[in-house]
């Protein structure tokens, strides 16, 4: 019975927007709306594709000239030294160099294209209670509030919690707002232009596992590129910058692979090290929990030792998207109902009652 | 018109305020709801079995975030596969929250509607509160 009254009051709220049985003046008014799904309507400065599958940041280009440069570079690798390294050496070179390859376009992809871990924005009535209960903590002065921040005590650690302004919400611990993306997301790491996205809680073990792939990748080709001008101009006798010339391809393999090594091997070091003492670029950048700051800080986040922080960050749980990008966007939930009563849950009411 | 009249007249209760629980980021960035039972809701439930919800969902989310053995085998498995795996399998967190989808209905049925009281599934709301929507008293009379 008591099922009966909550599921007919919840189907009673989306039915009485959408029947047919209400005033047909009404009926065409409704029916035209198509459907949105909530993509559509999302308030950050996102991109999506393919129907909300795909998000990814506004700025893009950095990211398709990553995808053309590590194309570009493999492709070469494996049509021109490949075969002869198949040939000289042995063809596992092609099989490993193939397996890598993947290997990073997967991860990249899957960093680009998901989503970091982006918190939805208040809803009006969450922020108006937050609003309430900000202006009862002040005093409600009508001065201008100081910045709002509250604070919580993490495992012996204060860690003051921000407000966000422009989503109205009281930001998690390691939680950040993207100025380019416009959104507060979870375990805010950075906003990576080379992968078009912010990096956050939802993503951040496919980065690492992209620059760590991408780092063997870039060796391996760097490695092989070199190998295969030695082969030739030994094999060859012909001296080394004929080898050159016989392998153009090669050559520009190494160039690129000799000025990209150094940047991703050092930031998947460095990567390393965060995640093995589980802070966030951002907090380790600001030196949140650096021992400088005070003899008593620490991290308290971190699990202890670096195995588990290292087990947590790349194989923990993965938590599910919060924003239903998918999902079509419903007629309102119960609103709380103003001073004149009925009227904001029925819109049937109203047209009703002025188309009458 | 009459009927959508006669509807309202009967089930339609209006809302009279909504109250939040939020987060309790005291062991961390783990997904924990305060357990300090709000004012507004003192005429209309018990402490006890308010405390009891926010505990069993504090406990079911605690169970989707866990660091365990088997949440290390789901991803290493997925990183063995470069993720597909994901395109076939859910996740165990996205297991475990059918659970509490199921589990937050089953309340709602059980103790919640019965006193005009109405619970939304926290990750309606980007598991940032748990929203507690108070009814007008009226609908106590429809309901039986």
């Amino acid at each position: 019975m008591h099922l009966g009254v909550s599921e007919s009051m919840r189907e009673c709220e989306y039915s009485q927007i959408s029947t047919r049985s209400s005033t047909p003046m009404e009926t065409p008014y409704k029916k035209r709306t198509p459907k949105k799904r909530k993509w559509e309507a999302f308030p950050g400065r996102n991109k999506f594709y393919c129907d909300g599958r795909i998000m990814m940041a506004k700025q893009t280009g950095v990211f398709y000239l990553t995808l053309v440069l590590i194309l570009v570079t493999c492709g070469l690798f494996f049509t021109f030294d490949c075969p002869f390294l198949a040939l000289q050496l042995t063809p596992i070179i092609p099989v490993i160099g193939g397996v890598l390859f993947l290997f990073v376009l997967g991860t990249l992809l899957r960093t680009s294209f998901s989503d970091p871990g982006v918190l939805p924005r208040a809803t009006p009535d969450e922020a108006a209670d937050l609003e309430r209960q900000i202006d009862v903590a002040n005093g409600g002065t009508g001065y201008r509030p100081p910045p709002r921040t509250k604070e919580v005590v993490i495992n012996g650690q204060t860690v003051k919690l921000k407000y966000c302004f422009t989503c109205k919400i009281f930001r998690p611990p390691r939680a950040s707002h993207c100025s380019l993306c416009d959104n507060c997301v979870e375990r805010f790491d950075h906003h990576c232009p080379w992968v078009g996205n912010c990096v956050g809680r939802r993503n951040y073990r496919f980065f690492y596992m992209f620059i760590l792939s991408l780092s063997f990748l870039t060796i391996f080709i760097f490695a092989f590129a070199i190998t295969h001008i030695i082969l030739l101009a030994v094999s060859h006798r012909s001296g080394f910058l004929n080898a050159l010339k016989d392998s153009p391809a090669s050559v520009l393999e190494v160039v690129v692979c000799f000025f990209s090594v150094w940047s991703i091997v050092g930031l998947s070091g460095f990567h390393t090290y965060l995640i093995s003492s589980n802070q966030t670029t951002n907090e380790d950048i600001k030196g949140s929990w650096s021992s400088k700051r005070g003899k008593d800080n620490y991290n308290p986040y971190s699990h202890g030792n670096i195995f588990t922080n290292c087990c947590a960050a790349l194989c923990g749980p993965l938590p599910p998207s919060l924003i239903d990008r998918r999902g079509f966007i419903q007629s309102d939930a119960p609103q709380l109902a103003p001073p004149t009563n009925g009227i904001t849950m029925y819109g049937a009411t109203q047209s009703q009652q002025s188309h009458m | 018109m009459a009927e959508t009249h006669s509807l309202q007249d009967l089930q339609q209760p209006a809302v009279s305020s909504k109250v939040f629980i939020q987060r309790d980021y005291s062991s961390g960035t783990i997904c924990r709801f305060q357990t300090k039972f709000p004012s507004e809701l003192e005429s209309r439930l018990d402490k006890q079995q308010f405390e009891e919800t926010i505990q069993t969902l504090n406990n079911l989310y605690a169970e989707a975030e866990k660091l365990g053995g088997k949440s290390y085998l789901e991803g290493c498995l997925a990183c063995l596969t470069a993720y597909t795996i994901f395109l076939c399998m859910e996740t165990h967190y996205e297991k475990v929250l059918k659970k509490i989808a199921r589990y937050i209905k089953d309340q709602n049925e059980k103790i919640y509607a019965p006193r005009g009281l109405l619970l939304t599934d926290p990750i309606e709301r980007g598991l940032r509160v748990v929203e507690v929507t108070i009814f007008e008293d009226r609908s106590i009379g429809s309901g039986r």
